[in-house]
């Protein structure tokens, strides 16, 4: 017997559908897992959610988390980072594969995949590795990964040092139309720094990465890219530099795009200055020059997607000495309002704009038809309320960790409802359903 | 006690972490403290019961003889109990943290801890993570503070103030603690600081530092006052920050023939520990403007004073919670 699930109206929202650029008051009625109806509705449907002074959005999607499992379940696993994902709005994520051992076969990424169904929360996708174990030497199998349904490629966590064996990842990929994403840093600059380098690090007796460490390494594929032409994705570029070099590159018409992170919008080196392991990330934070070129960025339209880079650790790793602590910041739960804080607030971009960075264009970089309210389309929907203010508190997440240096910050903007494939998988707090 | 305190002014740190985050006033503060106690070596007793009944702990996580020793003696000269707890390990990782290993400690009824680890910040972590007073013997590349306070004490009790002196310090400053600790603190007590070296062995955005960078030994010399070379630091050679140890010490060691064109009263000083021949000639090590040992016998006084006030600060705080 096929169960039906219930049909949803979503009242008098402000429905923000940018693909379509739709910016208008509207009801929304989901049915069968799909938009059914936009316009004004009766009020005839099994659950009506009152969405007056709301935002209705296409469900975020972040092309960029962690979700620890398989290996580090301690930290995170694909049903708790699945809880945190509704809980932020996100309705579609991508796992990356630097977990323990690494998603380089298809085994392994069908078993993300299980695992994302049987949590049954978010959309769970999963890149591949580029090279067999991320060791950055071999091939790993691609074309029977994207087969098991593999979203892109990546070693996030280290980029492909050698260039040769990048020339040729980028080359093989050529052929399955799916991204290639890279952690930009080279490793020769990079290696054993724990922050940016600079000033800071000078004073904190601290060993830094240099900016030119990333922007060496997209320069390299952004020429590698001239030659195959296979779509690349800068993943959360931090530099002023790197900036730049997306722009020429745009400029020119290749297939290259990027995401920024919340961190790299909103904090910079200057709070490593007790260090506080919860600001320890790689890429590291960098200046306010960094940050303020990454928001003009934004502003010219250059960043394609904003993502979280969520990085679940436990306290025990982050209670270690700077040097000894992992990389890493958990914050999917709380990146919406992050998101309207560094960018609707001072003005950079208006909200239809910050979503489109959340919803179609990570979708047209993932090549998943998602990210839109059109007719028919999946009901992945997110439920917000720009101006509700709350205070972040990392103990209450749904992340098995809570290393977030965001502890404490009011912020405004608050996700409601999130609803996957026209169900409602998450409501906040105080937020019951009107069954009528 | 001993202490001459010319003013009314209260040490109120409990720890003592780094000189940068330190006034000019609490620095001359410690050296007017170890002023007092300097002249407890010459005793034949060389005992005070300032720290009596007190528990210090020397966690050693890298290699050190006079620093470690030093603190012991100093310790014990207070008549506190001393708690000698030292670890090698290349890797932080593995085992206990150092958060686990000092919260054992403390349940242990530890008063001070002074802690040297290879980390830059370990000793900013423990001070955020245990109520005993923190005394950092040197943090990665971080800091060093008592070095630089017997540095400066050195330095002032010879020459009468540091004041409009030239201090140069010679070598790897960029992974050196000794010399940050030392540019807080020589700046701060109105010496010009000119720090030598090549290129690859300073620190990132030198220049914001408030100090002058020379490349040239040769083209300063004649300007100081002071010389404080420090060790070539072999374990950081893989890094090729420089070609070789011959190249190394032709443009930057201190050789009698390069000494010649200093001025006559410079002052030679030297962390420890030396490597003879290679950044400073044994017969300059040695000779008559050297204050080697000098640092030595001060770096004790330092300590006692050190481990006096950051003691008095917490009975202070003790106090002022339960009054």
């Amino acid at each position: 017997m096929k169960e039906t699930a219930p049909s949803i109206l979503i009242r008098n929202g402000r429905l923000i559908d940018p693909a379509n650029s739709v910016d208008r008051i509207a009801d929304l009625l989901v049915a069968e897992g799909k938009v059914s109806q936009i316009g004004r509705l009766p009020a005839k449907a099994d659950i009506i959610i009152d969405a007056s002074g709301k935002i209705v959005s296409p469900g975020l999607i972040d092309l960029h988390v962690h979700f620890r499992e398989p290996g580090d379940e301690e930290e995170e696993t694909i049903a708790s980072g699945s809880a945190a994902a509704v809980a932020g709005g996100f309705t579609s994520v991508v796992c990356m594969p630097n977990t323990n051992p690494p998603i380089d076969n298809a085994t392994s990424v069908e078993y993300v995949h299980r695992m994302g169904r049987q949590a049954r929360k978010t959309f769970i996708y999963v890149m591949g590795t580029l090279t067999k174990g991320r060791a950055g030497e071999e091939l790993s199998e691609m074309g029977l990964m994207a087969q098991a349904g593999a979203i892109g490629f990546t070693d996030d966590g280290s980029g492909v040092q050698n260039t040769a064996v990048m020339l040729r990842a980028l080359k093989y990929a050529s052929m399955f139309n799916q991204v290639v994403a890279q952690h930009c840093q080279d490793d020769s600059l990079a290696r054993g720094g724990v922050m940016n380098a600079g000033y800071n690090a000078t004073l904190l007796g601290l060993p830094g990465m240099d900016p030119l460490a990333e922007e060496m390494m997209l320069w390299r594929d952004i020429q590698l890219v001239k030659k195959t032409r296979t779509r690349y994705h800068a993943q959360h570029i931090s530099t002023a530099g790197s900036v730049q070099l997306i722009r020429q590159a745009k400029q020119e018409g290749l297939p290259v795009t990027c995401e920024v992170t919340p961190h790299h919008l909103l904090l910079t080196e200057e709070l490593l200055k007790d260090y506080d392991t919860n600001y320890k990330v790689n890429p590291p934070l960098r200046t306010l020059a960094d940050v303020e070129a990454l928001r003009r960025a934004i502003q010219e339209g250059l960043v394609d997607a904003l993502a979280t880079d969520h990085a679940p650790h436990l306290k025990s790793e982050k209670e270690l000495e700077f040097l000894a602590a992992p990389f890493g910041i958990a914050s999917l739960e709380c990146a919406l309002p992050l998101y309207r804080k560094a960018l609707i607030d001072p003005g950079v971009i208006d909200w239809p704009e910050l979503l489109a960075m959340l919803t179609y264009r990570p979708a047209r970089i993932l090549n998943i038809s998602k990210g839109t309210l059109g007719i028919g389309d999946r009901a992945d929907i997110a439920v917000i309320d720009p101006d509700a203010e709350w205070t972040i508190d990392p103990n209450r997440f749904f992340s098995k960790s809570h290393n977030c240096p965001y502890a404490g910050w009011t912020v405004k903007g608050k996700v409601l409802y999130t609803i996957v494939a026209g169900e409602i998988r998450y409501c906040a707090d105080g937020y019951s359903l009107c069954r009528c | 006690m001993t202490q001459t305190t010319k003013t009314d002014f209260q040490w109120r740190r409990k720890h003592l972490i780094g000189l940068r985050e330190l006034s000019r006033k609490e620095i001359e503060f410690i050296l007017d403290t170890a002023r007092g106690f300097e002249e407890f070596s010459t005793r034949s007793i060389k005992k005070a019961p300032a720290l009596r009944g007190k528990v210090v702990v020397n966690m050693f996580f890298e290699d050190s003889t006079r620093t470690r020793n030093s603190f012991t003696l100093a310790a014990s000269r207070l008549s506190a109990d001393v708690i000698e707890f030292t670890k090698t390990s290349s890797s932080v990782n593995k085992g206990e943290t150092l958060i686990d290993t000092a919260r054992n400690l403390e349940a242990m009824g530890v008063d001070i801890v002074v802690i040297r680890h290879g980390a830059g910040g370990a000793a900013h972590l423990l001070s955020r993570s245990i109520k005993a007073c923190v005394i950092n013997a040197g943090d990665g590349f971080h800091e060093h503070p008592t070095q630089a306070l017997l540095d400066a004490y050195t330095i002032r009790q010879i020459k009468g103030t540091l004041e409009g002196l030239k201090i140069g310090i010679v070598g790897d400053i960029a992974h050196s603690r000794v010399a940050r600790s030392n540019i807080h603190a020589l700046t701060k007590l109105g010496a010009e600081v000119i720090l030598v070296g090549p290129p690859t062995l300073m620190p990132a955005q030198v220049q914001n530092l408030p100090v002058q960078v020379s490349y040239s030994l040769d083209a300063v010399i004649d300007k100081l006052d002071v010389i404080n070379m420090l060790r070539i630091q072999f374990e950081r050679l893989g890094g090729n920050l420089f070609p070789t140890v011959r190249e190394y010490s032709h443009f930057y060691g201190l050789t009698v023939e390069r000494l010649k064109k200093a001025k006559p009263d410079i002052l030679v000083m030297h962390p420890g520990p030396l490597n003879r021949g290679l950044e400073i000639e044994s017969e300059v090590a040695d000779g008559p403007n050297s204050v080697i040992l000098r640092q030595v016998s001060n770096g004790l006084a330092i300590r006692m004073a050190v481990l006096f006030l950051v003691n008095q600060a917490a009975v202070l705080e003790a106090k002022d919670s339960h009054p």
